[in-house]
C-alpha cells in the first residue's frame, strides 16, 4: 500500500516545489518592477523630459542604451519613468476596484432585499458597457488624462469583484460557524472582519492578481488611443502611439515601450497564475 | 418550578417563489424547566431542527412567542439578542463545519468571552479550563478544525457553548455526525455537565433509543406538529399515536 502511495506523494512534492520556485521567481520580478516604478525618479540616467535637438532619433549607443526619440529624449529614461504611470496606476486601479467591489459585494450579501437588488442591477449596468466605449464616453465628458482613464476602467471593472465577493459571502452565510459567531455575541462588523474576509480573500486575491496584467494592457491601450496619459508625460501606451510611424526606420523607439508593456504584463500574469495554482487545494499535500 | 424556556404557538412558514408555501413548524408549544433535559424527536423533515433554529433566533418565526426565563425574545435584536445569547447557546450538527476553518478552536471557544469583556489572557485561561472540562488537552486551543477528529471537534463545540455559562443549551443533532462509541462519550460528558451546572438541554435528535436514558421528557414531532409528549417510558412503552409506534418499531428492528 505504501509503495502505491509513495510515487504520488513524490510527484506532489516535486510539483509543490516547482510551484514554490515559480512563485518566488515571479514574485521577485513583480516586486522588482514595482520598486522600479516607485524609485523611477532616481533610476533614470537622464531627465525623461529633456529634449536634445542635436541628437534626435539616435540609435542605441553607450550613452543612450535605447536610443532617443524624435525630440532627442533618452528612451531608457522615458521607459523607466513610464513605469511610474503604467505600473503604479495599474496597481492603484486594481487595489481600488478590489476593495471597493468586495465591500459592495459583502454589503449586498449581508443586507439582501432591495439593497442587494439595486446594487446588483447597478453592477449589471456597468458590466454591460464595453470598456473602450465607456472610456471614450468618460473622455468625452471629463476629458482625457490618466485619472479619467483610471476612473473609466474602475467604473467598469468593480462589478466583477462585487459579484465574486457577494457569491462567496452568500455561500459562507449558511455555514454553522457564522451562526456560532452570531451566538457568541459578535457584532456584524466583527463577524465580517474576523470570519467573512479571511474566508473569501483567497479567490478575490487571485482574481486581482490575474487582473493586474489585463488592466495594464487596457490602460496602455487607452493611452495609445490618446484617452489616457497625455504627452509629454511618459507612459508606455502613449509613447508607442507617438512613435508608431517611426517603426520602419527607428524601431527601437516603439519597441522599447512595447517590450516594457509585454514584459510587465507577462510577469504579473504569470505571478497571478502561479498564485492561483499555489492556493489550489489540489496542489496541496 | 421555574421555566427557562417557554414556546407558545410557534409557527414557521417558508415561502417559496414558485407558489407552494411550506409549513415547517405548525402551532408548536412546549416549555422547558430549569435543569431539565427535553428531547424533540422525529424523522427528517418533521420540523425539529427548524424548532431549534427558531428558538435560537437563527430563523424568524412566522407567528408565536419564545420566552427565555419569562422574557420575550421573539423579536429581540442587537443588545437584547446578545444578552439572550449569554443565557442560551447551541451545539450544531456538524462539528467541523461549526468552527471557522481559518481560526483555531481556541479562537472559536474564546470568541464569546472576548465579546463579553474578558481580556485575551483571561479568555485563554478560561478556554484551557473549558477544554479540560470537556476532556481535551490545552494543546487543542492551537489546533484548526480540520486537524482534529469529529468527536474532539464536538467536544470543543460543547466547550464553546459552555464558555459563557448559559442556562440553556440547544443540541441540534449534536451526536448524529459521530460514530456510536463517540456518541456515548459525548452523552456521558453532557450528563456530567448537566449534573455539575444544572444546565437545561433542548436535545434535537432522530434516534429514539439515544434519548431514552438521556432525557427527562420527550416531544415527538411529525410534519411540523407535536404529536406526542411525555416521559421516555410513557412514550416508548405506551405510545398513543400510530406515528410514534412506527418510529419506535423502526429503531427496534
Amino acid at each position: 500500500m505504501n509503495q502505491a502511495i509513495a510515487p504520488t506523494i513524490r510527484v506532489q512534492n516535486v510539483r509543490q516545489n516547482r510551484l514554490q520556485r515559480k512563485l518566488y521567481i515571479f514574485g521577485a520580478l513583480a516586486i522588482l518592477l514595482i520598486l522600479a516604478s516607485f524609485f523611477s525618479d532616481y533610476l533614470c540616467p537622464y531627465d525623461p523630459y529633456m529634449q536634445d535637438m542635436s541628437l534626435t532619433k539616435a540609435a542605441p549607443s553607450a550613452q543612450h542604451w535605447l536610443g532617443t526619440d524624435r525630440y532627442g529624449r533618452d528612451m531608457l529614461s522615458r521607459v523607466i519613468a513610464g513605469s511610474k504611470t503604467s505600473i503604479f496606476s495599474t496597481l492603484l486601479l486594481v487595489g481600488f476596484i478590489t476593495v471597493f467591489g468586495s465591500v459592495i459585494g459583502i454589503i449586498c450579501a449581508w443586507a439582501g432585499k432591495w439593497v442587494d437588488t439595486v446594487l446588483m442591477r447597478l453592477s449589471d449596468m456597468f458590466l454591460a458597457f464595453p470598456g473602450l466605449v465607456f472610456a471614450l464616453a468618460v473622455a468625452a465628458v471629463l476629458g482625457g488624462g490618466v485619472h479619467n482613464a483610471i476612473f473609466a476602467l474602475a467604473a467598469i471593472s468593480w462589478p466583477k469583484y462585487a459579484r465574486l465577493a457577494r457569491s462567496q459571502t452568500l455561500s459562507l452565510q449558511s455555514a454553522a460557524f457564522m451562526q456560532a459567531a452570531k451566538m457568541a455575541g459578535s457584532s456584524t462588523f466583527k463577524i465580517i472582519r474576523k470570519h467573512v474576509i479571511p474566508n473569501i480573500s483567497g479567490p478575490i486575491l487571485v482574481t486581482a492578481m490575474l487582473d493586474i496584467g489585463t488592466m495594464m494592457m487596457e490602460l496602455a491601450g487607452l493611452s495609445f488611443l490618446g484617452l489616457g496619459a497625455k504627452p509629454p508625460i511618459p507612459e508606455w501606451g502613449s509613447m508607442m502611439s507617438d512613435t508608431r510611424n517611426l517603426l520602419p526606420t527607428q524601431p527601437w523607439v516603439t519597441l522599447a515601450p512595447g517590450f516594457a508593456i509585454f514584459f510587465s504584463v507577462m510577469v504579473f500574469n504569470l505571478l497571478g497564475d502561479t498564485v492561483r495554482d499555489y492556493l489550489d487545494p489540489k496542489n496541496r499535500r | 418550578m421555574d421555566e427557562i424556556l417557554q414556546v407558545r404557538h410557534l409557527k414557521k412558514i417558508f415561502s417559496r417563489r414558485d407558489g407552494d408555501d411550506i409549513t415547517a413548524v405548525d402551532d408548536v408549544s412546549f416549555s422547558l424547566q430549569k435543569g431539565e433535559k427535553l428531547a424533540i424527536i422525529g424523522e427528517s423533515g418533521s420540523g425539529k431542527t427548524t424548532v431549534a433554529r427558531l428558538v435560537a433566533r437563527l430563523l424568524e418565526p412566522t407567528a408565536g412567542e419564545i420566552l427565555l426565563d419569562g422574557e420575550d425574545i421573539t423579536s429581540a435584536r442587537g443588545t437584547a439578542l446578545k444578552k439572550a445569547y449569554t443565557r442560551m447557546q447551541m451545539v450544531f450538527q456538524n462539528p467541523v463545519d461549526s468552527f471557522d476553518p481559518r481560526c483555531t478552536l481556541g479562537d472559536g471557544i474564546s470568541e464569546s468571552l472576548r465579546n463579553h469583556g474578558k481580556s485575551r489572557e483571561q479568555a485563554a485561561e478560561m478556554t484551557k479550563n473549558l477544554l479540560a472540562l470537556c476532556g481535551l488537552g490545552a494543546e487543542f486551543a492551537q489546533r484548526y478544525p480540520h486537524e482534529v477528529s469529529g468527536g474532539q471537534c464536538q467536544r470543543a463545540a460543547i466547550a464553546r457553548a459552555l464558555a459563557i455559562e448559559p442556562e440553556l443549551v440547544i443540541l441540534d443533532e449534536a451526536t448524529s455526525a459521530l460514530d456510536v462509541t463517540v456518541q456515548a462519550d459525548i452523552l456521558a460528558l453532557l450528563n456530567r455537565l448537566q449534573e455539575d451546572r444544572g444546565i437545561a438541554y433542548l436535545f434535537i435528535c432522530h434516534d429514539i433509543a439515544l434519548v431514552q436514558d438521556f432525557c427527562d421528557r420527550i416531544i415527538v414531532m411529525h410534519e411540523g406538529r407535536i404529536v406526542e409528549t411525555g416521559t421516555p417510558d410513557e412514550v416508548i412503552d405506551s405510545p398513543r399515536e400510530e406515528y410514534t409506534r412506527n418510529l419506535i418499531d423502526s429503531v427496534l428492528c
